[in-house]
């Protein structure tokens, strides 16, 4: 590579990510501002963020948010797991195509289609809507999403540690437990984080399929976006933002920990041949 | 064929020779469908208890298919797989008292060394003391004691190799399954490797059946071979009968180098054949009993190492003698390789050991050559 | 080996058993039921009269009337809806609006994302995980959110202004929220991650030696982009303009908050028709026909994401 063109990479990979982080740095910095004018900096303050303990709605909504993305991250986890699975390992079975059809078609669904239809469903068995019809939708397209990670994983799964462990005696239902899922784990784990901010982000398909009762926080910053920038809701961003990277970054960096220490264990046993041990 | 005594001949374990001798593997006419795909093809094949057999073929032949029948990983479209004189059909693989040395070894990358070895005795809910014991027997046997902590990625490829191998045995198998077994290891490591491996079956007193491309691999570590091609068994021998006495080009052909010269019998009486080759052999007289008809087309197979080279042409008149001219030589060290150009063209190979350090070779480009070989250096092929 | 022997691989799964059964059962009943299931009652619906009780619709489905009910549901069956849909102008316009912001927009983050791509990909090996993260982390938090901290920015009074006017650039505020811009500003944004992750995947797969081998051939850089590097990276390029078109397309939060009163998207009018009208029939037939604008995308998303092409699996993570 020449040198012009590694000027040209910087800049534009500089460029791509002042764009990506600027608004959001610039959200955090304004969530301490004194002034309730979010765009005219009047000095440090962290009021807002006390304020934000005081309001019972905020707070109920943030803890309705942060049930519904446990319980649904982790029952879209285990169906997604399965799913997961199914398309990997069953190769041609009866209403395939209709299956992996369910399974990316929600990918790329727009929100408001996935919330009207399944308000309708809802609607239509007479299911009493509120917090388990925003877990039942938020469960069926996160597990897609799930779906895709976890056969990511898969497909490059050896089989034949799987056929190892049935050879040397041990049952399929027992082979999956103690050499398939413990291998795939890292792709389960991600799978859930996924889920539980897919969970925690969605506005539109909780607007659509919630009931009387349930509101979440999405939806109440929403309601109060419309309303106009508020010092508060940056406050709010701002912790929320903290949450979900303080979870990413630290996943990231335990893999990553781990596969530095699995490439260094690998460079002591490529030393250990030279050695003749 | 003849039942002649080649090979190491103080051989005394060979209960394929013995009508009276139980199968052990039984192959009864088994074929394998993979849709359109025919991966064995009407294969009949037995093996005996404590032999060391070896499936040799190229990528595809069906090998890896019909060693995958025996571990239980397929279940054969048609006919049956006997072990020990029982029907394998719908046993799974965890049940089968086999075991299979992966060629990628599979060791359980989240274990250490001793629970991959201990995986397949907790299966059988053995006590944990003789778990613990097994375990340690099996480690001094790979001579793997001071690893029993790591991970298998903390390991080198050859103790990776071992583990594997002391994993599948640590069961005590009635067969062990190995399925390109050194293929990952460097040719040094491989070949001290194979030694091991045979030592080791003489030590356990195990039936041993390996999967290879190698043919080296397979001659070495081989009571019997059998080299397969396109889902069939082609030839099943002790790797001296299969290199000496190839019953086809094919396995002619795999195994080694040699020399195919096309012709036609024209004679045949007390245990010779008479070739007529034309112009590339002319008359080869070859010591063999065969039941072809005079007549019939025919190939005279010969190893380059049977040929002998000169400058001139032999004093007594000698049955086999041809000439050509030197075309090409290859220099590998221990041996050269003459491709010698016979005059309808074709060229002929003759490797000639390197005895001294001389560089200058008394024969060299361009001369003319006299290939000589006595009447029972080669084998006369029908098919 | 593995080439003619591994259609084998999948024998032993072949075999019946209980729990595989499951393994598939599970989550395809579960999508078949909160998935299809809904789709057909929005199809349904999109037939229904509309009626100001609740829930405001004529013909319920009551399977309970056995097949006269059923027959009797169906003569209830209008396309009047659907004739609504036709006769006002304002449905077509925002049905095509909204494609053509979705397409101009796909482009804007493709010109935008793929020379971050190319830069992440020809970025020394050791930092590449690290931007890679950096790209990805903005996917992780919320995307109203990053939606709303542009308000801030584009608003009269906001920092974009107060920056431009403090430089000189303009004399007085420009009028940038609550217009297209706005909504591209927006778009680009947020779907970035979901095109430079396809793009990187592709770009990152490029073999450095056929560059190599261009030039060595007489190929000026600039051709060895076009002729190579682009054609190559093409799947993810293919891949990355599906996953922006497609949501874009039913897009609600960024034509809301960031767009005017006259931005229309079909996405926004779905939710009018639903939330403010409380005409379920009508949003249901908005539904279906923007389902059918995407039904012909979205197949060959699917295909191509089943086949693994263009790295589409590697786009959440």
């Amino acid at each position: 590579m020449n040198r012009r063109a590694s000027w040209f990479n910087v800049t534009s990979i500089a460029f791509g990510l002042a764009f990506l982080y600027l608004p959001i740095l610039l959200l955090i910095i304004y969530s301490f501002n004194e002034s309730r004018l979010v765009t005219v900096w009047a000095g440090f303050s962290t009021k807002w963020y006390v304020s934000l303990f005081s309001n019972q709605g905020l707070l109920d909504a943030a803890w309705v948010t942060l049930r519904v993305a446990l319980l649904s991250a982790t029952a879209a986890t285990i169906l997604g797991t399965l799913a997961a699975i199914a398309l990997v390992r069953f190769g041609r079975f009866y209403g395939r195509t209709l299956f992996s059809g369910m399974i990316y078609a929600p990918l790329v669904m727009p929100d408001v289609i996935i919330g009207l239809s399944l308000l309708l469903l809802f609607v239509a068995v007479d299911f009493g809507r509120g917090f388990w019809t925003i877990v039942l939708a938020h469960i069926t397209f996160s597990l897609c999403f799930v779906a895709i990670v976890v056969q990511s994983r898969l497909s490059t799964f050896d089989r034949s540690l799987e056929e190892a462990a049935l050879d040397l005696g041990c049952p399929p239902v027992r082979t999956f437990f103690q050499i398939t899922l413990p291998l795939i784990a890292p792709a389960v784990i991600a799978g859930w984080m996924l889920a539980f901010t897919l969970s925690l982000d969605d506005l539109v398909i909780a607007s659509f399929t919630t009931g009387p009762g349930a509101t979440t926080l999405p939806m109440k910053i929403y309601s109060q976006v419309r309303l106009g920038v508020t010092p508060e809701i940056n406050a709010v961003s701002t912790i929320l933002i903290g949450i979900v990277s303080i979870g990413v970054i630290a996943a990231s960096l335990v893999t990553k920990r781990r596969e530095v220490a699995r490439i260094r264990a690998e460079r002591q046993a490529a030393a250990g041949i030279r050695n003749g041990i | 064929m003849a039942a002649k005594a080649i090979g190491p001949v103080r051989r005394t374990f060979a209960p394929w020779d013995d009508p009276a001798a139980p199968p052990f593997i039984e192959f009864r006419n088994v074929t394998k469908r993979f849709g359109d795909f025919v991966a064995v093809d009407n294969l009949s094949l037995t093996i005996y208890e404590r032999e060391f057999f070896a499936l040799l073929g190229p990528s595809g032949c069906g090998k890896t298919t019909l060693m995958r029948m025996v571990a239980g990983f397929e279940e054969p479209t048609e006919g049956e797989v006997l072990l020990d004189g029982q029907d394998l059909a719908g046993v799974p693989p965890y049940r089968r008292p086999t075991n299979m040395m992966f060629q990628s070894y599979a060791l359980f990358p989240h274990m250490t060394i001793e629970a991959n070895i201990a995986f397949g005795l907790k299966q059988d809910r053995m006590p944990k003391a003789e778990i613990n014991a097994r375990v340690e027997e099996m480690l001094t046997l790979v001579k793997l004691t001071p690893f029993a902590k790591r991970k298998p990625h903390q390991l080198s490829g050859g103790q990776k190799q071992r583990v594997a191998l002391a994993r599948s045995l640590a069961r005590k198998p009635k067969v062990l399954l190995l399925d390109e077994p050194l293929g990952a290891l460097d040719k040094k490591l491989r070949e001290e490797t194979q030694f091991e491996l045979v030592d080791l079956q003489q030590e356990l007193g195990l039936t041993f059946l390996i999967v290879t491309h190698d043919q080296e691999e397979a001659m070495t570590v081989a009571d019997r071979v059998a080299i397969m091609d396109h889902g069939r068994i082609m030839q099943v021998a002790t790797p001296a009968e299969v290199y000496e006495q190839p019953n086809s080009r094919y396995v002619a052909d795999f195994i080694g180098d040699i020399n195919l010269i096309e012709g036609r019998i024209v004679d045949r009486a007390g245990g010779r054949v008479w070739l007529d080759c034309g112009e590339a052999g002319g008359m080869i007289e070859v010591e063999q009993a065969m039941e072809a008809a005079t007549g019939d087309d025919a190939w005279f197979a010969i190893r380059p190492e049977k040929i002998s080279l000169s400058l001139e042409a032999p004093a007594a008149p000698s049955v086999n003698c041809i000439t050509g001219e030197v075309w090409d030589i290859g220099y590998l060290g221990d041996v050269s390789i003459y491709h010698v150009r016979l005059p309808d063209g074709t060229t002929m190979k003759s490797t000639v050991t390197n005895r001294t350090r001389l560089v200058e070779r008394q024969i060299t480009w361009d001369d003319r050559v006299w290939l000589t070989w006595p009447r029972d250096a080669g084998v006369v092929l029908t098919r | 080996m593995t080439t003619v022997d591994s259609p084998g691989r999948h024998d032993t799964a072949n075999r019946p058993n209980p729990a595989r059964w499951l393994v598939v059962a599970i989550p395809y009943v579960w999508l078949f039921l909160l998935f299809l299931i809904p789709f057909l009652i929005v199809l349904k619906i999109s037939f229904s009269l509309t009626a100001i009780a609740q829930p405001p619709y004529t013909p319920v489905l009551d399977l309970g009337g056995g097949i006269s009910g059923v027959i009797e549901a169906f003569k209830e069956f209008t396309v009047e809806n659907y004739l609504w849909l036709t006769e006002d102008a304002l449905y077509a316009k925002a049905y095509l609006s909204s494609i053509e912001i979705a397409v101009v927009s796909t482009a804007l983050v493709l010109l935008v994302g793929y020379p971050i791509a190319y830069g992440m990909a020809r970025a020394p090996k050791a930092i590449q995980p690290m931007l890679l993260m950096l790209i990805i982390l903005p996917f992780w938090t919320s995307f109203l959110i990053r939606v709303y901290s542009w308000i801030g920015i584009l608003k009269k009074e906001g920092l974009l202004n107060q920056f431009l006017l403090w430089l000189g650039v303009i004399s007085k505020p420009l009028t940038i929220l609550n217009t297209d811009t706005a909504v591209y500003i927006g778009i680009v944004y947020s779907y970035l991650p979901f095109m430079i992750l396809p793009l990187y995947a592709a770009l990152e797969r490029l073999d450095p030696t056929l560059l190599e081998a261009a030039a060595d051939l007489g190929c000026r850089p600039s051709r060895a982009f076009w002729r190579v590097t682009f054609p190559l990276s093409l799947p993810g390029v293919i891949a990355g303009c599906f996953l922006v078109f497609i949501p874009v397309t039913g897009e609600f939060v960024i034509p809301d908050l960031l767009g005017g009163s006259n931005t229309l998207m079909i996405g926004r009018t779905l939710w009018n028709e639903f939330f403010s009208n409380r005409d379920w029939p009508l949003a249901s037939a908005v539904a279906v026909v923007l389902l059918l604008i995407l039904v012909v995308p979205i197949v060959i998303f699917q295909n191509r994401a089943e086949r693994g092409e263009g790295a589409i699996n590697k786009v959440p993570m």
